[in-house]
């Protein structure tokens, strides 16, 4: 060992840094654990996937099914419907970005994007407004369903087209895509 | 002004605990004996009512968790009993709502008091900053404490709050959301965050009891402000010991202030709330209208004049900032609004304004509301970060007493005999 005397730097010291920073090391890896409880559970996770049927949905009428404690939007869109989402121009959009959950490639909000080919008059989305979380109508015949004839959010006014894309109102960005795939014609499962 | 302490204990008991922990001549010297400026308005008197709107939440709160379940299928019904079948369940309950009224009324006049005498000014920057601390923690509690019921409003109210943090997806794309549903603890409001609210309602209110300690401290060391806002000089002509001059005014205006708040318990006990928190929390149907209890709306307001998402979640929340940095922000040389001749104008202005921000709250955000709401917060923040340092500076004060003494007695100087006389009682 060097010697004590001439040398400012203690053993003592260095015994004293090595075991503060030890115990801070411990004491903040035992925060994560703390943190990390609070994220959502084994429970929440697994009810990662459902399965609906569509054959009771007639054209013109929508459901609402739960998945992972939110809402979701499956509306049987008349031609109509179809053919004004396919009509809009991404340069007429708000947000032009199709909000495909799980996915990583960003892609234009076209409504090819939003629906599955060969399936196009089902749209699928989080029936939650992008601004706060409220729940938009239009589901039911006879709610208000805004200037665009999707769903109209009566919190603070946000109007979304019949692709679930905004259009009008706070909300940042358009309806969420569930992840989602179609079984047989009248068959999907989400998640 | 440290008070020295004048405490000499009488007893052998006395005198035992004195040298061992002196928790009597820490009581003596606080409660009993502090030295309080003789010329206190009834506007000092909010600090006693605060403690005892703390005393009275904790100890109606602490009765509700003996009956209530934090679970989301039960907790609605759970407080349904309690109003109907627990011995005097109603009554607990209507006092712990109606008190949580009352103490944000008592809290804004508090504050304001503390604006209007500038007992922000040094040396009470640590005392302003706990009393903000206090205010920020009592917000969380409430919002916490009202979700609890799991009706509509409380569901909703929870949905949207919580929501505000997912604008930060805007800053770093999946921050925000991250943290919503770490907050949740699911995918959307569920059993998990109902359970750490209550867990967190329970835990608050302690807190709150020990930033009031911190308060108290503080304020201890430097003294009360008083309305002329002249520091104290001589304690013995120009302050009386807190008890019993100050237990008795204090004790008179709690006894009026319960008066009210008893005539709201039995009379009105729901007039404050909203009818939508008796229907049961659906997570599928949100009500027509979600407004926040009365003492969130004029942060409601704001948060709503921004046309931007993350904008207006930074205004609500600069709003409360803001109030951190009031000490630093007022020029003013004099503390008392009474000897501000420009200043007092704007005083009563921003009072207006947040009268007017609370008002515009509970409307929705369209064409005049809107506009009225967005002017409204302009003043809001142009008050604190314009007015307050130009004003402070361009301003020349009236003439005010030399001293605490002069102000009550009427004496001394007679370069100011006329706000000498005006001061006189
Ligand atoms: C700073 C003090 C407190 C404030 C401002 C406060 C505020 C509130 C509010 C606004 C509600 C909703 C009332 C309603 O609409 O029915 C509530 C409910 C509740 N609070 Fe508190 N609270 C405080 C302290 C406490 C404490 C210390 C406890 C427990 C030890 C507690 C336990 C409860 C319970 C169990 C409920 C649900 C029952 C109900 O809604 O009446 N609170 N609180
Ligand atoms: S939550 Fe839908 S517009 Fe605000």
């Amino acid at each position: 060992m060097a010697s004590t005397t001439d040398d400012p730097v203690t053993r003592r010291d260095f015994i004293h840094v090595a075991a503060t920073a030890f115990a801070g090391v411990g004491a903040a890896a035992m925060l994560w654990p703390l943190v990390d409880q609070m994220n959502p559970d084994a429970t929440a996770l697994s009810l990662a996937s459902i399965e609906v049927d569509l054959s009771p949905i007639d054209t013109g009428q929508a459901i609402t099914v739960m998945w992972r404690g939110k809402p979701i939007f499956i509306r049987n869109r008349t031609p109509e419907e179809v053919e004004a989402a396919k009509a809009v121009q991404m340069d007429e959009l708000k947000d032009p970005v199709a909000r495909i959950l799980g996915e990583t490639v960003q892609e234009p909000a076209t409504d090819e994007a939003l629906t599955k080919s060969g399936y196009e008059q089902w749209l699928v989305a989080v029936g939650i407004c992008t601004h706060l979380g409220c729940i938009p109508k239009g589901q039911r015949i006879g709610d208000e369903r805004g200037p665009f004839g999707g769903w109209f959010c009566p919190c603070h006014g946000s109007a979304y087209d019949t692709a679930g894309r905004i259009r009008l109102g706070p909300a940042p960005t358009n309806l969420e895509v569930p992840p989602y795939e179609f079984l047989s014609d009248t068959r999907i499962r989400i998640g | 002004m440290a008070h020295q302490s004048t405490y000499e204990p009488k007893t052998a008991f006395t005198r035992w605990m004195d040298s061992r922990l002196p928790v009597i001549r820490m009581a003596y010297d606080n409660l009993l004996d502090f030295p309080t400026p003789r010329n206190l308005n009834y506007m000092w008197t909010f600090g006693g009512i605060l403690a005892f709107c703390l005393f009275v939440q904790i100890v109606t709160g602490i009765v509700l968790a003996m009956h209530y379940a934090a679970d989301t299928s039960v907790a609605f019904d759970s407080i349904e009993h309690l109003m109907r079948n627990v011995n005097y369940g109603w009554l607990i309950r209507y006092t712990h709502a109606v008190g949580a009224s009352m103490f944000f009324f008592a809290v804004y006049l508090h504050i304001f008091r503390g604006l209007y005498y500038g007992s922000y000014k040094p040396p009470r920057e640590i005392l302003w900053i706990l009393g903000v601390l206090i205010f920020l923690a009592m917000m969380a509690t409430a919002f916490m404490g009202y979700s609890l019921v799991w009706g509509q409003m409380s569901f909703w109210a929870v949905t949207v709050i919580t929501n505000l943090f997912s604008s930060l997806d805007s800053v770093v794309s999946g921050l925000g959301t991250g943290i919503v549903q770490w907050i949740w603890g699911g995918f959307a409001v569920n059993d998990a965050t109902l359970n750490r609210l209550f867990s967190l309602h329970y835990l608050l209110p302690f807190v709150i009891a020990g930033l009031v300690g911190l308060h108290i401290w503080a304020l201890h060391v430097t003294g009360n402000n008083n309305p002329t806002g002249v520091p104290l000089r001589d304690p013995k002509t120009e302050a009386l010991p807190f008890h019993p001059y100050f237990t008795a005014k204090d004790g008179f205006a709690i006894a009026v202030f319960g008066l009210i708040f008893a005539y709201f318990v039995f009379y009105m006990p729901n007039y404050l709330g909203h009818a939508d928190n008796y229907v049961e929390a659906n997570p599928l149907q949100t009500p027509p209208h979600i407004v926040p209890e009365w003492y969130f709306l004029p942060f409601y307001a704001i948060l709503r004049a921004i046309p931007s998402k993350l904008g207006g979640v930074i205004a609500m929340f600069g709003a409360i900032v803001v109030l951190f940095f009031i000490p630093w922000l007022d020029t003013a040389r004099e503390r008392s609004t009474r000897y501000r001749p420009i200043y007092k104008y704007f005083f009563w202005l921003l009072v207006v304004t947040c009268l007017a921000l609370g008002y515009l709250g509970a409307k929705p955000p369209e064409g005049g509301y809107l506009v009225a709401g967005r002017i409204f917060t302009a003043y809001y923040f142009i008050h604190f970060l314009i007015v307050m340092p130009v004003i402070g500076i361009i301003e020349t004060p009236k003439s005010r007493p030399q001293s605490i003494a002069d102000s009550i007695l009427g004496g001394g100087n007679s370069s100011q005999p006329a706000v000498a006389a005006a001061e006189k009682r």
